[in-house]
């Protein structure tokens, strides 16, 4: 018995939710004093694939298949199958990204696994359970579940785990059993990636702006602030419904959740819908003309005063203090 | 074209979550109940596919007789007919083999779901549904376009998006951009209290998971507040107090 974590990556490079999962995986891995294998589909540059080593994988599978070189879920459900078959794993990990949404539950009813999607904390495995604390509600809550079954299979949300160095020398082996034809229904045609702009569902740092921008030509300020810090943007729902931000941007209950380090809320006044979507955030900094808004209720930081004024003087600041 | 539509009951986006005295069970007290916002998309764009006579739209949903008039509004929305599994929805595997031991042999072409409900947010039921069934799936779509017998859909990505071209029948889960949502007209109201709404035995499935309890997250201690003219003092308290930058 071992466990298995998938592992993605963006053009042949691993993210930080990479190394974070790999690091989750590997704490699961010792607490059933047992060994730990990646996985790792349509890359096979070694020097990347030794990182995993760093958080400690011990044996990372890969395969330079260029029918999977894009994400295929039926593809990738039946490869991670079989993976899991020759490394004999019960436990499979990956990351709650986009992909691994469509890729985990898939690869649970082949394996006939109970499922924990968005854990954001260890298994706790007393008492012959496993149970594991997810995210709930649309962070509202957190729920705790226990797998039933043999297999599992469990996704980790980004930000919840630290990326943990536990540096092993990994065993690098080709793994490429035969596609099947009838996996390979779904075509990739184009990959569309904004260039320079930070990830929204891993961002470290998010600055985000709501109606109290009064348009969309004004969030000139907010990206300024945004590179200054190195974080991505985000909106509150009233601004993408109206089409000043693109949709990807919502943050909130009907929209991304996010549990950033910091999350800068500019001109939102924290209606309960969007509070859900924000409140994992571990600091919140509230910026706010109105001093009643809701928001500062659940805020670390909060100015009240005008964000027009407040923004680039603050842009400035953080530029001053990283010497930019 | 004959759709079929998953639909969840789901806690309004305005209702405190609160928990049984045990946490064991979420509470239900006076919380009003409406139709999964996601799945609001899913069904909009389904009714949009077949406008005109172009097909019909089967909404299915997994729950007991309390979610009839939540399945009545997605009728007065615009589907024409609605099932019910009777059942309660008890984990993701056992709701998707619901859906997917009712719609094997009926001849959908297309399989809509929301990206996730808003009560428990596990994106499972979508590609389990598509497992079960051995179809395509794909999940969290922006957009969905019919071309003869193939489907053009835009998936979200980290930082970007894939646009993905899938042969019918396929299953999709639904995220803002593939629709706006219908309201209801009086016309459609109307003719909601006739429209079929059959109620189906439970399948034997099995139960993979189950919820230990709940717990609601850790207040935060009191907001700190920084003068508007001193914005140099948050960033030294972003650095040296939050250590977040």
């Amino acid at each position: 018995m071992s466990v298995l974590v998938y592992v993605e990556h963006a053009e042949g490079k691993f993210r930080k939710s990479a190394f974070e999962v790999v690091s989750y995986a590997k704490a699961i891995a010792d607490q059933l004093s047992t060994g730990l294998t990646a996985v790792v589909i349509g890359n096979g540059d070694k020097a990347e694939l030794e990182k995993l080593g760093t958080y400690g994988a011990s044996t990372v599978l890969f395969t330079g298949n260029t029918q999977l070189s894009s994400f295929v879920n039926q593809a990738y459900a039946s490869l991670l199958a079989e993976a899991a078959a020759k490394a004999d794993a019960a436990i499979v990990v990956m990351t709650n990204s986009f992909s691994g949404k469509g890729l985990a539950p898939r690869l649970a009813a082949r394996l006939g696994a109970g499922l924990v999607a968005g854990a954001v904390a260890l298994p706790e495995t007393g008492d012959r359970k496993f149970t594991v604390k997810r995210s709930a509600f649309s962070g509202k809550a957190f729920s705790f579940v226990t797998l039933l079954s043999d297999k599992k299979v469990i996704t980790l949300n980004p930000n919840a785990y630290p990326a943990t160095e536990n540096a092993v020398t990994p065993a690098i082996e080709e793994f490429s059993p035969a596609v099947k034809e009838s996996d390979l229904g779904t075509l990739v045609k184009e990959i569309i990636r904004a260039s320079g702009k930070v990830s929204l569902p891993e961002a470290e740092l998010v600055v985000s702006a709501g109606r109290g921008l009064k348009g969309p030509e004004n969030w000139g300020m907010i990206e300024d602030l945004a590179n200054a810090l190195g974080a991505a943007t985000a909106c509150s729902k009233p601004v993408s419904d109206a089409g000043w931000r693109p949709h990807e941007e919502h943050v909130g209950q009907t929209g991304i959740a996010v549990s950033p380090n910091l999350y800068i809320a500019i001109g939102i006044s924290g209606a309960i819908q969007h509070l859900a979507g924000v409140s994992s955030s571990k600091t919140i900094v509230v910026i706010n003309k109105d001093p009643e808004a809701p928001f500062f209720k659940v805020a670390d930081y909060g100015i009240v005063g005008d964000a027009f004024e407040i923004v680039p003087k603050l842009t400035e600041a953080i530029k001053a203090y990283k010497g930019i | 074209m004959k759709i079929l539509v998953c639909m969840s009951n789901v806690p309004d986006t305005t209702t405190k979550i609160t928990f049984t005295s045990d946490h064991k069970q979420f509470n239900a007290a006076g919380v009003q109940f409406i139709l999964n916002p996601y799945d609001e998309l899913a069904l909009a764009r389904a009714i949009e596919l077949t406008e005109g006579g172009k097909g019909t739209v089967t909404v299915i949903h997994v729950g007991e007789a309390s979610s009839d008039p939540t399945i009545r509004k997605a009728l007065a929305i615009g589907a024409d007919d609605a099932v019910r599994i009777d059942s309660p929805a008890i984990d993701a595997f056992f709701t998707a083999s619901q859906v997917a031991a009712y719609a094997k042999d009926k001849g959908f072409d297309l399989v809509l779901t929301g990206r996730e409900s808003i009560d428990h947010n596990g994106a499972q039921v979508p590609a389990m549904i598509g497992e079960l069934l051995g179809i395509p799936s794909v999940s969290i779509i922006k957009k969905l376009v019919i071309d003869g017998t193939t489907g053009i859909l835009e998936r979200e990505i980290e930082g970007g998006k894939e646009i993905v071209h899938v042969p019918l029948p396929f299953i999709a889960s639904c995220a803002e951009g593939v629709a706006e949502p219908k309201i209801p007209n009086m016309r459609g109201i109307m003719s909601a209290r006739t429209k079929p709404l059959s109620v189906v035995t439970v399948t034997e499935a099995p139960v993979l998971t189950s919820i230990e309890k709940y717990e609601t997250p850790v207040p935060r201690g009191a907001v700190k507040m920084v003068a508007a003219d001193d914005v140099a003092k948050l960033v030294g308290l972003l650095h040296t107090e939050a250590k977040v930058i």
